[in-house]
């Protein structure tokens, strides 16, 4: 880019702005410059002379980030720390260094094998966690950027590689890669946009200004000779303050944030910055702001704890009893076993010492009742969910074409809590919405146009149909009913020919005709305005005053795009583009901004050639939020003065001149059923001025500008307040915050599932409500709780304390208002700033708050600081107790990720820093919904199941080895061979219960889609309550009692086959374990509901290989295999015996839990259960009809969504209906 | 109900099985002591000069068809004891090679200086109890081969391993070995070194290849060596048929006419449920949301 371009480029906002650029005290003096005394001010920074930073004290951290949580050298040490803090491991590590002492019942490989494996799996998989967060961290390391390397020349260089003090260059839509210190910019007067939409979600260009005196630093050669010195705080998490000063040629300088570029948000709208790095790496605010992300468990996990503690408790206590038994039965019969030689014997078995005896027996009982608690499980555990997070990454309906990202399970140990979240706290922009604006209506002169309808009414539109067909398929009053859903689409409801036609082009769109022109933000669609056939509607004039002020009134540059000749916008919000991209189409095309004028290109006028129009620009009031306003006074060719005036409804209804409410009735309704739609809506308005009342206001305009000092901006305020008033309103606008795709469908069947939305967002509260609108959230008629902060100044002492109490006071009234209210379909929002929560979060008052959320059907926070979202979803998570899963996509939601119990980063956007943050990440918000109810689902029973499961089969198999114990004077002899007890859990029932894990589902995935009702399984926690988990315990003490005794007394001291052979303890034991192996693998078969060729073969494998393992181990060497030598050949297969005990003893250790289902089939079926059965018989195919009643019915009573929307309107029409009818038969009655 | 009607003719026919088995059971050690010794068991057990040949007749309650299995029964004894399972060496039963692996074997691995073979409690403690039956004063001969599992005879008690320093020890335990008879011919050690599950066991002694009449009238020559008597445990005779489940035990039968009687009835149960009260399957009503019209 050549010199001269660029200084054509060069304009000079702060002529034009009104209230942003307000540069502070220009020049200010030492007494001026903020005092930096004390501590937390001892940052110096040298500017462009990174040198002095190399050596101590002024050495700060470089610009390298990590977030991971080892290094090659803490791996191992630290992993292995981490491992061994799991009590079962840590127990497991214990038993393995017994196990080499003489104490030990078992050899010493068979304990430490099984603990290498579990732990080693486990810890790989942490190294591959950690390394992928490497790669990332790399990844940003490794950007580049332009940096001064000394002589006035910039070259590129890597981020991890900037020192504090150096100066870069950052070019457009680049990252800052550190916190700098704006010089100087692409612009003359050194502004330049920023997006901070990863730092606080605001989609709003943020204006940042240079200092004066950096001003001339325009240039690649200004900085070789540059020097300055910055003293300021030291890094802090604080995104909104800073202090410090400038020191350049003996003068100083204040700075305070506006100068401050942050690390992580984004250049925009500007060529070029220079920028002296001050806070680099983890110094950097961003990096202050991060938390370390915290290890989340389940809440499952969390009560399997419990589960083992009580298994350790029951493990110590038969432990004891047996080492007492033992104790008592060394000291009192062992001296006469003379077979055992008690004299002439080690400390382990020594009669005199019973007491020693006792206490190592403790420790020999410890590791062999060990198979209490399942060493594999843990492992099987985590092999699970790793295959469960390969489903979900797999799932192909979670995959996004467009982005090409799958869902991602990031850390797999979150799946089962996936079944079970109750509330949700999303995010907006990103998240819900795709920041992107669309034109969608308008409304000129009390008409609306604009045939195209949002996404909420196709939505609403769609269902409502299908609704009406259902539920009177037959019903004669079928048509009086449509034309009455005609009605609410209709913008007047006596016009029933015209609204059908609307319905018709609302089904039409929704059959998704393609779209002629696509155009990034203009989506309109109707013949009466475009292709200049406006100039023939009846308020031509007023059209075209209409799209004048979409064309003039904005701060936009025009960016000449080469490819297709038009031109691209650079605006300071979507919204703003929207509005030129349909000046554009509608004719009025925004061709060039000069210092003083705006230039448009009129293609469509009474000529018929196109026409450059030049418009001076006198003044521009910018938007606030403060002003929800924004005007521009221009002069036209005419010399014409106006006043060209846009922003919310209420402000500008409130400034109407008596003569300009020509259209306000039509405007105002029309406006309503836009905000129904949710659209974000602007009114549009202007004045007339006359010369000398110009310019007396200018006068007094200037006057206010040139004023210094505290009280200038109200003075501002005031002056502009002076000028916009008696406005003539236009029109309104109407512009579709695109929502992602598929949100308000996903949002109503997340509602219909019984979960609790709430959004959180930093953007203003209009648009946070009118996106509550689009998604469903919030519909008319719901009672709106807005909570806000009155003015604390206004009262002089103790502001803060009037303002809590204030704030107590509207959430007791609004609580008060909830339990007075009767109407069953009431339903209520609550609307809350940032700031008011502030005081809301505060230990003191959260409490009322959350109660008062709770009941509140949504809920929604705007312009809450990230901090404030983690904050928020802490008080929900630790108030209510109930499982929180946070979803959002910018660095803004990392903390809200964090905090929530799972945490959901959209990926696909640029910023990685919610992904990387987050457990689960997807592509877009409407995959939510198949995450939760069907994974979430299906993962949460699985895990449920498995768990029970574990703790089944380890009960029923490790109390035969205690009842042994009995037998064989508590010695710690085992009946099982060591091999048999080592294989139990890592192979012959393993991979049963894995593929019960890993396959198992109830209903499928449809079911669970149409069936949302069915995820409340999870949030209530049905599968994995302490009455199943003890059921289950019970049932696994039956089971071993069974298999124990049944055994003992059928092998009793009869021969038990008919050649006269009496059993020994192998034939015993192998017999016993065939039958724990029939058994638990019976058990779970009969707990399978969903059986794929994989279940059978791990099932029956299962136990073939048991069969198999008896061979094979019988053919080994005597020495090896000791008694169980051929045992399964030659001594137990050909016994009838053998077989018909395995036979009694699995049916008798499956009666119980046969009947409990068969039981509870019959008396308590489960939804599941029922719906397994429709399947089962083909039901849904024969009986069409029952089954979408029964999917309409499944739906929670919500008061949020688009269902309810809809029926809030069915109703709202009956009761219409029902008044129109009674009137007309007032009517024909008299 | 499949479950009962599989398992009730299953336990008839255990039942039946065990009820066929004819066994007699003569418990002696008691009656074994000569009357000068009552009260003093265990110095008549220790003193190797006192005489311990006892006399004992039995009579057969039933037809008895060969073979008819002789057992001995001991009872509290802790075959299943930690220390004295363990207390063997397969390795030096197997191969002469191996003479000198005794580990485990401790406290009975060595006596004077060389290992003894085999070595161990289980071995050492070897019961030495004999029985001699005569029929009507004819000798009835017990085979005592064949009573021990044919894999152990011949892969794990190795023909070429010959009881060595054998009971030389300052203790001794139980029978003393033929030295010159290979281990994998000495049968009752083979039996004897596998353990029994239980304190309460029965070992085989020996088969009776005759039939034995109803009513006739054994009388049994035993010489009473084991001491039982310090830990005050029972000695058993017992002579048993076997069917094809093995010897008597009803339980096998009672337990499958359990499970049996208990599936009928439980089937029966939910018949009669599902008669009274019948629940069409797949029926919607009872899902959740239609049974509590309130909603959740």
């Amino acid at each position: 880019m050549t010199r001269a371009t660029r200084i054509r480029e060069k304009l000079r906002w702060s002529n034009l702005y009104t209230f942003s650029c307000i540069r502070p005290s220009v020049l200010e003096l030492e007494g001026g410059a903020h005092s930096l005394e004390g501590p937390g001010f001892s940052r110096i920074v040298y500017c462009n002379q990174p040198r002095v930073h190399r050596k101590k004290p002024l050495k700060y951290p470089s610009n390298y980030i990590s977030t991971t949580k080892y290094n090659i050298f803490t791996f191992l040490p630290k992993a292995i720390f981490e491992q061994f803090r799991r009590v079962a491991n840590l127990y497991f590590l214990l038993a393995a260094i017994l196990s080499l002492t003489p104490v030990a019942p078992f050899s010493a490989v068979s304990m430490i094998a099984p603990l290498a494996f579990v732990v080693g799996l486990s810890m790989a998989k942490e190294a591959l966690e950690d390394w992928r967060r490497f790669i990332q961290d790399m990844k940003v390391n490794s950007r580049k950027v332009c940096i001064h390397k000394g002589e006035g020349k910039f070259g590129y260089k890597q981020w991890q590689k900037i020192r504090v003090g150096d100066v870069v260059k950052v070019e457009k839509d680049q990252f800052f890669p550190a916190d700098l210190l704006l010089l100087s910019s692409s612009y003359e007067d050194g502004i330049c946009y920023v997006e901070t939409m990863n730092l606080d979600g605001e989609t709003n260009l943020k204006i940042k200004r240079s200092l004066e005196v950096t001003l001339p630093l325009g240039d690649d050669e200004d900085f070789k000779n540059f020097a300055g010195i910055i003293k300021c705080e030291d890094p802090n998490p604080n995104l909104y303050t800073f202090v410090g000063n400038f020191e350049s040629d003996r003068q100083i300088f204040a700075l305070d944030p506006s100068q401050i570029l942050l690390r992580d948000s984004k250049l925009r709208n500007t060529t070029y910055v220079y920028g002296v790095v001050i806070f680099t790496g983890h110094d950097s605010k961003v990096m202050q702001n991060s938390t370390k992300s915290p290890s989340k468990r389940s809440r499952i996990e969390k009560k399997m704890d419990y589960i083992i503690y009580i298994l350790f408790t029951l493990l110590v206590l038969i432990s004891l009893i047996s080492s007492i038994g033992f104790a008592v039965k060394t000291k009192f019969l062992m001296p006469d076993w003379w077979y055992l030689q008690p004299h002439n014997t080690t400390s382990l078995y020594d009669p005199t010492k019973p007491g020693l005896s006792g206490i190592f027996h403790l420790v020999t009982a410890l590791i062999l009742y060990g198979y209490l608690i399942p060493i594999s499980l843990y492992v099987s555990i985590e092999v699970v969910k790793v295959l469960q997070a390969m489903f979900i990454n797999q799932d192909i309906q979670m995959y996004d074409e467009e982005t090409g990202n799958p869902a991602q399970a990031r850390t797999s140990n979150l799946n089962e809590e996936l079944g079970q979240v109750d509330t949700i706290l999303s995010d907006k922009t990103g998240t819900l919405t795709c920041n992107q604006m669309d034109f969608l209506k308008c409304s000129i002169a009390g008409v609306s146009y604009g045939v195209v309808s949002s996404e909420v009414e196709m939505a609403a539109a769609k269902l409502m149909a299908g609704d009406l067909n259902e539920q009177n398929p037959e019903n004669s009053n079928v048509s009086a009913q449509n034309r009455g859903t005609h009605d609410f689409w209709g913008k007047s409801g006596n016009d029933v020919a015209v609204s059908e036609i609307e319905l018709e082009n609302v089904i039409t769109h929704k059959i998704g005709k393609p779209r002629k022109h696509p155009i990034k933000g203009f989506s309109f669609e109707d013949d009466r305005l475009m292709d200049g056939s406006w100039l023939n509607e009846p308020n031509a004039e007023v059209i075209l005053l209409f799209f004048r002020i979409l064309a003039l009134c904005h701060t936009a540059i025009p960016e000449s795009n080469e490819e297709t000749g038009g031109f691209n916008y650079e605006a300071e919000s979507p919204d703003e583009g929207a509005f030129l991209v349909a000046a554009r189409e509608f004719g009025c095309e925004f061709c060039k901004r000069t210092q003083s004028s705006v230039f448009i290109r009129e293609r469509y006028n009474m000529s018929g050639h196109p026409i450059e129009r030049e418009f001076k620009i006198l003044n521009l009031l910018e938007f606030s939020s403060k002003r929800k306003r924004m005007s521009v006074i221009v002069r036209d060719e005419d010399g014409q003065i106006l006043l060209l005036c846009k922003g919310a409804d209420s402000i500008i209804f409130d400034r109407l001149a008596k003569n300009g409410r020509v259209y306000e009735e039509d405007t105002s309704r029309q406006l309503n059923e836009y905000g129904e739609a949710g659209l974000r809506t602007l009114v549009l308005a202007y004045r007339k001025l006359e010369e000398p009342e110009y310019s007396a206001w200018n006068n007094e305009f200037l006057k206010a500008k040139t004023t210094i000092g505290p009280e200038r901006e109200a003075l501002l305020e005031r002056v502009a307040d002076m000028m916009e008033k008696d406005l003539i309103l236009i029109g309104a606008t109407a512009v579709e915050d695109k929502l992602q795709k598929g949100v308000p469908q996903c949002i109503d069947k997340l509602a219909q599932a019984g979960l609790k939305i709430w959004v959180l967002t930093g953007d203003k509260m209009e648009t946070a409500i009118n996106i509550g609108f689009a998604c469903s959230l919030l519909r008319q008629g719901m009672k709106q709780i807005f909570i806000s902060t009155m003015n604390a100044e206004a009262l002089s002492q103790d502001p803060e304390k009037a303002v809590k109490e204030n704030i107590l006071m509207q959430i007791t009234n609004a609580s008060q208002m909830i339990k007075l209210e009767k109407d069953p379909h009431a339903a209520f929002a609550l609307i809350i700033d940032g700031k008011t929560l502030s005081h809301a979060l505060e230990d003191d008052m959260k409490l009322q708050f959350l109660s008062l959320a709770v009941d509140c059907a949504s809920v929604i926070c705007c312009r809450v600081s990230p901090r404030q979202k983690a904050l928020v979803t802490r008080l929900v998570k630790e108030g209510t107790g109930k499982t929180t899963l946070a979803i959002g996509d910018g660095a803004n939601d990392v903390g809200m990720i964090q905090e929530a119990d799972i945490g959901v980063g959209i990926s696909g956007v640029e910023g990685m820093q919610a992904v990387m943050a987050s457990d689960f990440s997807i592509a877009q918000f409407r995959f939510l919904e198949r995450l939760l109810v069907v994974h979430g689902h299906w993962c949460y029973k699985r895990i449920a199941q498995m768990v029970c499961y574990f703790f089944y089969k380890n009960i029923a198999f490790g109390l035969t080895l205690f009842y042994f114990e009995a037998y064989t004077g508590f010695s710690g002899q085992s009946v099982y061979d060591d091999w048999y007890m080592l294989l139990f859990n890592v192979i012959l029932t393993s991979l049963p219960v894995i593929s019960l894990g890993v396959f198992e589902q109830d209903v499928s995935s449809d079911v669970c889609l149409q069936f949302p009702a069915l995820y409340q399984q999870g949030p209530r926690n049905v599968f994995f309550d302490w009455y199943r988990i003890i059921g289950w315990m019970a049932n696994g003490l039956y089971a071993s009692l069974i298999i124990f005794f049944l055994n003992i007394n059928i092998f009793y001291d009869q021969a038990f086959r008919a050649g006269g052979q009496t059993a020994d303890m192998a034939a015993v034991g192998t017999t016993m374990f065939t039958c724990i192996i029939w058994a638990v693998n019976c058990q779970i078969a009969l707990t399978m509901s969903h059986f794929t060729w994989i279940q059978h073969l791990f099932v029956w494998g299962s136990i073939f290989t048991w069969y198999l393992f008896l061979v094979l181990y019988g053919m080994s060497s005597p020495i090896f295999s000791g008694n169980a030598f051929r045992i399964l050949v030659e001594a137990l297969a050909p016994a009838p015996i053998y077989w018909s005990i395995t036979l009694v003893i699995t049916a008798a250790c499956n009666l119980p839990y046969l009947t409990h289902i068969a039981f509870q089939r019959s008396f308590n079926p489960m939804d599941h259960h029922v719906i397994q059965e429709i399947k089962y018989y083909k039901k849904d195919v024969k009986d069409q009809h029952m089954w979408t009643r029964e999917r309409s019915k499944a739906r929670q009573e919500t008061k949020i969504g688009l269902t309810v929307r809809v029926e809030a309107r069915i109703r709202q029409f009956k009761g219409k209906l029902a008044k129109k009818c009674s009137a007309l038969t007032v009517q024909t009655g008299s | 109900m499949l479950i009962s009607v599989i398992f009730i003719p299953i336990g008839v026919a255990s039942l039946l099985a065990s009820r066929d088995v004819v066994e007699i059971v003569d418990r002696y050690e008691t009656d074994c002591i000569p009357a000068n010794y009552t009260g003093d068991e265990l110095s008549f057990i220790q003193d190797p000069s006192s005489n311990k040949t006892c006399s004992r007749t039995l009579t057969v309650p039933k037809h008895m068809k060969q073979p008819i299995y002789v057992y001995y029964q001991l009872d509290n004894f802790y075959q299943n004891h930690r220390r004295y399972v363990k207390s063997r060496n397969d390795k030096q039963l197997r191969s002469a090679d191996n003479a000198n692996s005794t580990s485990g074997c401790d406290p009975e691995d060595r006596a004077n200086g060389s290992p003894i073979v085999p070595c161990g409690l289980i071995a050492w403690s070897l019961f030495n109890d004999t029985y001699n039956f005569s029929l009507n004063n004819e000798a009835l001969t017990v085979n005592t081969s064949g009573i021990s599992w044919k894999s152990d005879r011949d892969k794990k008690f190795g023909d070429n391993v010959y009881p060595r320093n054998f009971q030389n020890g300052t203790l001794i335990g139980g029978k003393r070995l033929d030295p010159s008879r290979p281990l994998s011919e000495q049968e009752d050690l083979i039996v004897w070194m596998r353990t029994a599950a239980l304190p309460t066991f029965r070992k085989l002694y020996g088969k009776i290849e005759v039939d034995l009449e109803a009513n006739s009238t054994i009388s049994v020559t035993l010489e009473n060596n084991y001491n039982t008597y310090s830990f005050g445990g029972k000695k058993k005779l017992v002579l048993s048929t076997t069917r094809w489940l093995g010897g008597k035990n009803d339980f096998l039968g009672i337990a499958y006419l359990t499970v049996g009687g208990l599936c009928f009835f439980l089937a029966m149960a939910f018949i009669v449920v599902y008669l009274v009260k019948p629940r069409q399957l797949g029926d919607p009503s009872y899902l959740s949301w239609n049974r509590s019209p309130s909603g959740h």
